[in-house]
């Protein structure tokens, strides 16, 4: 199998794979679905910005503070270019889960077709994360409105035949995953976007798991509102970003009041700044956001259909060595039809907690547990899983020592 | 291997056959979670002439968890309060001793083959779940712990 990418140089900028894990075993860094690594070229923006460039944004009259907002309004711009999107459509938020939260809280307080109301319909799915179920969840118990979801099959995929039932005349905001973090199965989502438009409904797609990993089109996907988070794309934490039509944003009323997020204020009222101001209270993360610009130049650098290729091609050798071991079972899809560069799998009856610990005696970082999908978790009758996640830096050296943990960590309770 | 210092073969052993484990029937039951792991703990226990009895739990969760929880049920059961709150307190010192400390055999039996665990933090809760959750009931059933 020859490598779409060149590992071996993209590994070399991720100083993180010097460092000797526990018995001094090199890292395997399976977790990127959780977070990625960053690059050295992420951690000198940043830097950069500190060294020469930090200063308030949108504030002072000084030199160095034009040089901030130019730098912060240019990270917006690259984010823009890099969903191929207007800027003024990009708002910088803390996290994804920030993004989520702004949404559900701004629509609460809108009117009119992005209001929610009591007797409304929130539509969500059983794969999401409990960032992009619980915001909802909790907006239709403060509103009266009512929470419906789409419900998951055992591979991984949504039932969408009764999708007329779910998504109805009253449904004003349909939330739903562009890819499970837990499972890696990616929802058939055109038929979902299609009925929420049919009846009026905004569109949010969760895209924390699909945009760091390959081209995402927002224009042909047809979507109203995406979110993703930095961190889990070479960028620094503490930097999300949210995408909204223009249209739909300049309806929306703010989610955080302060400083720059507005027009005009006296001491009893207070009129709003367009968005993305309207919606970026506080001085922002600004190095944070000039680190994000530059690690999606990174990831386009590499290309994201490089990227995406290369990672289904891990997961193929992945998802074999899986399915040939004697105790293992994947979880959810087991081809690589409609999923991406996610695995979860049990090992016959251990607790994912007891695998991860002998599997981290062989350096593999992987995540366990319900990995804040606990309503997908208990669908599957679990408690849990192992997960195993793919990005760019990986290789099949690493899928190799993966295996090679998996057994070990069977071998290990199954021998005592 | 490091490993074996955290699965000892007495935690192990606890974990094919925990003790005192089944449904939980006291008028009193505590429901305990670990929300990082979602490993949980349903126990209820009875206070009689200031001992512990009746301890029952029932719940799912690691090997570290659920042995810890077998462990802590045979060593409290039948002991009087007081000396079932020592034991719980030298369990805790020596879970947050980072395996630096031991604990003492005569207090704390077979758990004491916990104390590599403690070397683990992201496993410690796991560990203390059980424990926890009798502290828990054991209050609620009037103990002054």
């Amino acid at each position: 199998m020859k490598s779409t990418l060149d590992v071996v140089a993209i590994k070399s900028d991720f100083p993180i794979f010097d460092v000797p894990m526990r018995g001094g075993k090199r890292l395997v860094f399976l977790d990127s679905g959780a977070t990625s690594q960053k690059p050295i070229q992420v951690m000198d923006a940043e830097r950069n910005f500190y060294s020469t460039q930090n200063a308030a944004v949108h504030r002072g009259s000084y030199y160095l503070a034009e040089i901030a907002s130019e730098a912060y309004e240019g990270a917006r711009e690259s984010v823009a270019k890099f969903l191929q999107v207007k800027s003024e459509e990009i708002i910088f938020t803390k996290s994804a889960t920030e993004s989520l939260n702004l949404l559900a809280v701004s629509f609460e307080r809108s009117s009119g077709r992005l209001g929610i109301k009591a007797g409304d319909e929130i539509v969500v799915s059983e794969l999401e994360h409990h960032a992009n179920l619980l915001p909802w969840q909790q907006l239709a118990k403060r509103t009266g409105a009512v929470l419906k979801w789409f419900e998951m099959n055992a591979d991984g995929s949504l039932d969408l035949s009764r999708i007329d039932e779910v998504i109805t005349s009253k449904c004003k905001v349909v939330a739903v995953t562009h890819q499970s973090n837990v499972l890696g199965s990616a929802p058939d989502i055109a038929p979902i976007i299609a009925a929420a438009h049919v009846v009026g409904a905004i569109f949010v797609l969760d895209g924390c798991q699909s945009v760091p990993h390959q081209p995402v089109d927002i224009k042909g996907l047809d979507i109203d509102f995406l979110t993703f988070s930095g961190h889990k794309a070479l960028g620094p934490t503490g930097i999300g970003v949210l995408w909204g039509r223009s249209e739909l944003l300049e309806q929306m009323e703010p989610f955080l009041y302060g400083g720059s997020m507005i027009e005009t204020v006296t001491m009893t009222n207070a009129t709003w700044a367009p968005s993305p101001k309207r919606f970026e209270a506080g001085v922002p993360n600004m190095a944070q956001a000039v680190g994000l610009a530059a690690a999606l130049d990174y990831l386009s650098a590499v290309g994201l259909s490089n990227i995406h290729s290369w990672e289904m091609q891990l997961t193929e050798y992945a998802l074999k060595g899986l399915q040939e071991i004697d105790g293992v079972s994947v979880v959810g899809p087991q081809g690589l039809a409609n999923r991406g560069g996610v695995i979860s799998f049990v090992i016959d009856k251990l607790h994912p907690h007891d695998v991860g610990q002998v599997m981290d005696q062989y350096g593999v970082a992987v995540r366990t547990g319900h990995h804040c999908a606990w309503p997908l978790i208990r669908k599957l009758g679990l408690t849990g899983t192992t997960r195993a996640s793919f990005y760019l830096y990986n290789d099949l050296a690493d899928v190799d020592v993966l295996l090679e943990s998996v057994l070990g960590a069977r071998d290990y309770f199954r021998k005592r | 291997m490091e490993l074996d210092s955290l699965y000892q073969e007495v935690i192990l052993d606890h974990y094919k056959k925990p003790h005192h484990k089944g449904l939980p029937t006291g008028e009193i039951q505590v429901h305990h979670v670990n929300p990082n792991c979602g490993d949980e703990i349903t126990l209820s226990l009875a206070i009689r002439d200031g001992k512990v009895e009746d301890l029952v739990w029932d719940g799912v969760g690691c090997s570290i968890s659920q042995a810890s929880a077998s462990i802590m049920s045979e060593l409290v059961s039948g002991k009087s309060v007081a000396d079932a709150q020592i034991a719980l307190q030298e369990f805790t010192e020596m879970m947050q001793s980072k395996g630096k400390y031991q604990g003492k055999e005569e207090i704390l039996e077979d758990a004491v083959a916990l104390a590599g665990v403690s070397k683990f933090p992201a496993r410690v809760k796991c560990a203390l779940l059980g424990w926890m959750a009798f502290k828990d009931a054991a209050i609620q059933n009037g103990a002054e712990l």
